[in-house]
């Protein structure tokens, strides 16, 4: 470091590690920061220290199914939306027809599973401003989630869920009831949320006007999910490139307006996460009304997958925004190239650009807002 | 809206059929290929001219050929104002695999070619800070070329298991 501190900084201007190992970086990142006093002058993240080379072992699998174990590692709280996308790619490639079924119980999973990366999100980003509670209440719901998950998946985290045309096993009988209690007790604790911590004077004296992303700034970046969201676009895959059954439901895509600061703050960015839980329930609602009741989850699923040669580019809304998978089949048992383009990997080389000016105290409160997960990153 | 093929036609009139190809799988989006010298004036006319609009570089790629000893790089855009997306490669002989970089046109670039270039040692001519980005700094090789094997040791440290 010492070097770069000589190489850098004139008199005034310093520079210091924020992390690998400091618990606002919500995993193993280290930023650089150029500081003239408090104020950061430039901010370098230094990523890679999860760097797993997903990519790597995608191509050594000999089978595009054993691949999907390792998509669950990448957002590792939200596991079931990365396994999504990469069936889906695979669907289309092999164009294959998926059960009704399981096109339902895809929906209420991944919508299960955003409002519990959302309620860890939301929590994690309270903590980092010093609000502890909320982060308690939330991961006793986010709690009630993983112990539906554990029931139909047997894991809590990382579920090896999916599988291409199907699942690899079927809901057990009390899913739909446990999902419908879920719902009905879930939704008075959005509100309790707002109450506890979204309308905080402090929070939002923490949050507003802070790390303002402009839309075109947004764009330029290709920002997606939430953070472009919060930045007032109306703009989700779920709906303007839809995919699976998303077309089927009626829900709404909240934008950050502004409300209590500056359009495309860090408040702004919270607060469509709150209310796409919200949406979600609703999605989750007329999901299990529409699910079939009978139906083999299991049968579509084909023994051997050789897609012919070509190249695909699927995307999908994670939590986080715009997942996508690049595949490449040269018509062998492997795939010739999987990329995952990860929408934290994206927004974290956002983070440049809107703290430039901020203090330090405010870097805590902006890298919360983007919510990114390290093990996606870095991949 | 226009379909992949009409774009490739309008782009025709703009660059000439030489710098262009279009190509297509047998499934799968079809791309179209790019000579590596013109790519930027591609992508600057992709991204402003008015029936075009692709403000969003979704994601870029890099690939190895180990037979045709190539690299090439992958870039998927999208147009959020007219909704329409395309595809372009550039592919370059492996033993001097400069493309010149986008960083410039699309800001997102910028991490995306340093990973490409971490990954698949593809060199961005003009990327304004062009080092690896997941792998440290000293790391022999790129794990994504077909070819590669992985160093024995790592400072000293070996990395096998």
């Amino acid at each position: 470091m010492i070097e770069v501190i000589s190489k850098e900084t004139g008199n005034k201007e310093m520079v210091i590690n924020m992390g690998p190992q400091h618990p606002s970086t919500h995993g193993v990142l280290r930023l650089e920061l150029v500081l003239d006093g408090e104020i950061i002058t430039k901010v370098r993240p230094n990523i890679g220290y999860l760097h797993r080379c997903f990519e790597k072992y995608a191509e050594q699998m000999d089978d595009y199914a054993k691949v999907i174990p390792y998509t669950d590692r990448m957002d590792y709280v939200s596991a079931i939306n990365q396994e999504h996308g990469y069936v889906i790619a695979l669907e289309r490639m092999l164009e294959l027809e998926v059960p009704e079924r399981v096109e339902y119980i895809r929906v209420i999973m991944a919508e299960l599973q955003r409002i519990a990366s959302h309620l860890l999100g939301i929590g994690a980003f309270g903590l980092d401003l010093g609000a502890f509670s909320p982060f308690l209440y939330l991961f006793t719901e986010r709690e009630k989630i993983l112990d539906i998950f554990e029931r139909v998946t047997g894991a809590r985290l990382l579920y090896n869920y999916f599988a291409v045309a199907g699942l690899m096993r079927d809901v057990h009988p009390k899913f739909k009831a446990d999902t419908a209690e879920f719902v009905r007790t879930f939704r008075p604790k959005i509100k309790e949320l707002n109450d506890l911590l979204s309308y905080n004077k402090i929070f939002i004296q923490r949050t507003a006007n802070i790390g303002v992303l402009p839309e075109k700034v947004a764009f330029n970046y290709a920002a997606s999910g939430p953070v472009l969201r919060g930045s007032g676009v109306k703009w989700d895959l779920r709906k303007n490139d839809p995919y699976s059954i998303y077309d089927r439901f009626e829900f709404d895509i909240p934008v950050g307006t502004g409300e209590v600061g500056t359009l495309g703050d860090c408040w702004d960015r919270y607060i469509v996460r709150v209310k796409e839980m919200e949406q979600s329930l609703r999605i989750i609602e007329q999901a299990l009304d529409g699910m079939p009741d009978e139906g083999d989850v299991m049968e579509a699923i084909p023994k051997r997958i050789r897609p012919k040669e070509g190249e695909i580019y699927v995307r999908t809304e994670t939590p986080r925004g715009e997942l996508g998978y690049y595949i490449v089949s040269d018509k062998s048992a492997s795939p010739f190239r999987v990329k995952a383009r990860a929408p934290s990997f994206v927004h974290l080389s956002v983070l440049p650009a809107i703290s430039k000016g901020s203090l330090i105290a405010d870097m805590v409160a902006i890298v919360g807002s983007i919510d990114i997960v390290l093990g996606e990153v870095d991949r | 809206m226009k379909t992949p093929e009409e774009i490739f036609e309008y782009l025709k009139n703009e660059f000439g059929e030489d710098a262009l190809t279009f190509e297509k799988g047998d499934i799968g989006d079809p791309w179209i290929l790019v000579k590596a010298a013109t790519i930027k004036n591609v992508s600057k006319f992709l991204r402003d001219d008015p029936g075009m609009r692709f403000n969003m570089l979704m994601c870029l790629s890099g690939l190895h050929y180990p037979k045709e000893e190539e690299v090439g790089v992958v870039y998927n855009l999208h147009s959020t104002e007219l909704h329409q997306t395309i595809n372009l490669k550039v592919r370059v002989p492996v033993d001097g695999p400069a493309v010149p970089s986008v960083e410039a046109i699309w800001k997102t670039a910028d991490w995306h070619e340093r990973e490409a270039y971490d990954m698949v040692g593809v060199i961005f001519d003009g990327h304004p800070n062009h080092k690896r980005i997941l792998l440290p700094d000293d790391w022999e090789g790129h794990p994504l070329r077909k070819d590669y094997v992985q160093q024995e040791f790592y400072r000293g440290v070996t990395t096998r298991s």
